[in-house]
């Protein structure tokens, strides 16, 4: 395989209908599914980090693990690569090869770390081509993959740089084109942009969309952050607790959420119930997301009191509080004038069922 | 952008300006009696056992300086004393590592804090007790004389030679290592481990690339001290009563038994420079292989 094409992906057709077009992706010749089956972990005190567990990554997939920290995410990543040894009775495959006994430095899986771990005697290039040099790729290919994989992340200048001399941006960088560079068969992110303040954590993660789709590389990413794991992820595991809560398509997870919880941590969701809630609306409790109120003059329907206003540039946020004390959120449009003090009526804007887009 | 001006303005007024002539003079107090007890307690014992080692000995026709570079017997003593402090520095080094390195990594099991108790029990013993455990190990009435008698018949005597010296030299130069070099292994992050293990890097590559190079600070460190310690070591040779000669013995002799003071000054200030040439070729070599990687 070619890492540095970039064209590969739109070559061929993909089945079933790609979430965007423009990105659309296949797997590449090399992408291997992964497939967990019953996977657990025990610590020698006895805790369960991860609950048996069952789970496939499609080829070329990215699937996004999210989940809040301590719920067995990071254990589980860490299993996949081999770095922990899942409980007697796991297996781990990757395509048709069972992995769950193969030695990480033998299962040719492309880790990212949380602090990128990158070596700091090592220059740019020396990190990038340390796994190329493991399997003694000579001098000159070396060379050559070393500065096709800087250029894939736009860092060609900085190679004979010392690793203390990098911006946070640029180690993140270094840090995937060297887990990339060992051309591996499935790629792990470990909170791959936690480290890194919020402006670049933006842009990093549009750039690492793009960079994924077009290595269509078998890849999981472990994240905390809802928004990096629906923009980054073909597909998102929801975890609690060492469970798995729901899997699904980022539009599934957010609008047919499994449980509570899976709709709690994707966004916010109000709850309303009482009353006058059956009275207008004829159900017991009412769920809904806070784009999802239209805000008019009372006197139509469910009514509450504005408590708060917060103007965020390209909507305005209302707190709202009904007559018995029950309190929701509401998103509007920047130019809603409603203050704080003033009366609304409540109603939900219809919103289409979730498309079941499954890549691949 | 805007905040620039803002920052740089205290900086420029006459307030800052005060509080950094004032930040300046603040050392000032503490510099004085520090600069005082050097001159007093350094500079000028150094310069007069300089001065002493450039007088001419009684009965001599030459400088003490002279005679200690000329004279085959000081040479000898010079060679013992920087060939034993070299491979004792270079022994400790290998053993210490091995067992800093299991200790920092396994944190918790049966016993360990009692190992450890054992292990830097020897730190606070003069030489005297040191040599002596050496003679009860290894001398005529030791434990591995009464064993080698029993077993071949034939009797091993270490603690009155070169071997003798050389384990007495670990006895303390070990603690003192292998708690700098655990504290080392412990600063390695593991991350650095995994993410080389997971490129492809067998336990002994990493060793090799990430764990050696990073450690390599620490270990020129507890080099150096192990070195200088080992260059200056009397009391253990003291002790054991060896015919083999060491600088630091050589040095007591001169002064107590023939009452020689220009020799001994002269010794004493070839004993500082030896140490100093070799401690600055060990940093220079190491200094080089860290940057040819």
């Amino acid at each position: 395989m070619n890492i540095a094409t970039p064209a590969r992906s739109m070559a061929s057709g993909t089945t079933g209908a790609p979430r965007h077009p423009s990105t659309a992706k296949t797997p590449t010749a090399t992408a291997l599914a992964i497939r967990l089956t019953r996977c657990a972990k025990t610590w020698p005190d006895g805790t369960r980090a991860l609950e048996p567990l069952d789970l496939e990554v499609q080829a070329g997939e990215t699937l996004a693990l999210l989940g809040p920290s301590g719920c067995g995410k990071t254990t589980l990543l860490r299993m996949i690569c081999g770095l922990e040894q899942a409980d007697d009775g796991s297996r781990i495959d990757f395509g048709d090869t069972d992995v769950t006994r193969v030695a990480p430095e033998a299962r040719g899986v492309g880790v990212v770390f949380q602090g990128y771990a990158l070596f700091p005697n090592m220059s740019v290039a020396g990190n990038v081509g340390y796994g190329l040099k493991i399997r003694g790729v000579d001098a000159a290919t070396r060379r050559r993959r070393v500065s096709e994989m800087l250029a894939l992340v736009e860092l060609e200048a900085l190679a004979e740089r010392r690793i203390d001399q990098l911006s946070g941006g640029q180690r993140q960088r270094v840090a995937l084109a060297r887990a990339i560079a060992i051309e591996p068969r499935v790629l792990l992110l470990d909170e791959p942009l936690t480290a890194l303040d919020a402006r670049l954590r933006q842009q990093l993660r549009v750039d690492l969309a793009a960079l994924l789709r077009r290595l269509g590389i078998t890849c999981v990413i472990v994240t905390h952050d809802q928004e990096e794991a629906m923009m980054l992820g073909d597909r998102v595991a929801v975890m609690s607790a060492g469970r798995l809560e729901q899997l699904g398509t980022p539009e599934t997870l957010y609008r047919q959420p499994a449980s509570p919880f899976v709709a709690d941590f994707l966004g916010t969701l109000c709850r309303l119930q009482g009353e006058a809630v059956r009275h207008h609306h004829g159900v017991d409790t009412l769920t809904f997301r806070p784009h999802e109120v239209r805000l008019d003059a009372p006197g139509s329907g469910l009514e509450a009191r504005i408590e708060a206003r917060f103007f965020l540039g390209s909507h305005v946020r209302f707190e709202l509080r009904l007559d018995d004390g029950q309190r929701c959120t509401a998103l509007a449009t920047a130019s809603a004038g409603w203050q704080p003090g003033e009366r609304v009526g409540i109603s939900l804007i219809p919103t289409p069922p979730a498309q079941e887009t499954l890549p691949c | 952008m805007m905040a620039a001006p803002h920052r740089a303005a205290p900086l420029t007024s006459r307030g800052g300006r005060r509080a950094a002539l004032a930040g300046r003079r603040a050392w000032l107090p503490i510099a004085i009696p520090a600069a005082t007890l050097f001159i007093a307690f350094w500079l000028l014992p150094m310069a007069k056992l300089a001065g002493l080692g450039a007088a001419t000995p009684q009965g001599m026709e030459s400088s003490a300086y002279w005679l200690v570079v000329t004279q085959p017997r000081y040479w000898h003593s010079l060679a013992n004393t920087v060939a034993l402090s070299l491979g004792a520095t270079l022994a400790t080094l290998a053993i210490a590592l091995p067992v800093s390195r299991f200790l920092a990594r396994h944190p918790h099991f049966p016993g360990r804090r009692a190992l450890m108790a054992l292990l830097l029990f020897p730190l606070a013993f003069p030489g005297v007790v040191v040599g002596f455990l050496v003679i009860l190990t290894t001398g005529r009435q030791g434990v591995l004389n009464t064993l080698s008698r029993a077993l071949t018949g034939e009797p091993t005597v270490l603690a009155y030679g070169m071997a003798g010296l050389f384990i007495g030299y670990l006895y303390f130069l070990l603690p003192r290592t292998i708690g700098v070099l655990m504290a080392a292994v412990e600063g390695i992050d593991k991350q650095w481990l995994e993410a080389a293990q997971t490129l492809g890097a067998r336990p002994w590559r990493r060793f090799i690339d990430i764990e050696l190079p990073a450690l390599s600070s620490a270990l020129t460190a507890a080099g150096a001290m192990c070195f200088a310690t080992a260059m200056g070591a009397f009391g253990t040779v003291f002790t054991l009563g060896t015919r083999i000669d060491v600088l630091p013995i050589t040095i007591y002799d001169e002064f107590t038994h023939y009452a020689n003071i220009p020799v001994a000054a002269a010794l004493s200030v070839v004993l500082g420079l030896a140490t100093w040439a070799v401690l600055y070729a060990a940093n220079a070599f190491a200094g080089r292989a860290a940057h040819g990687r």
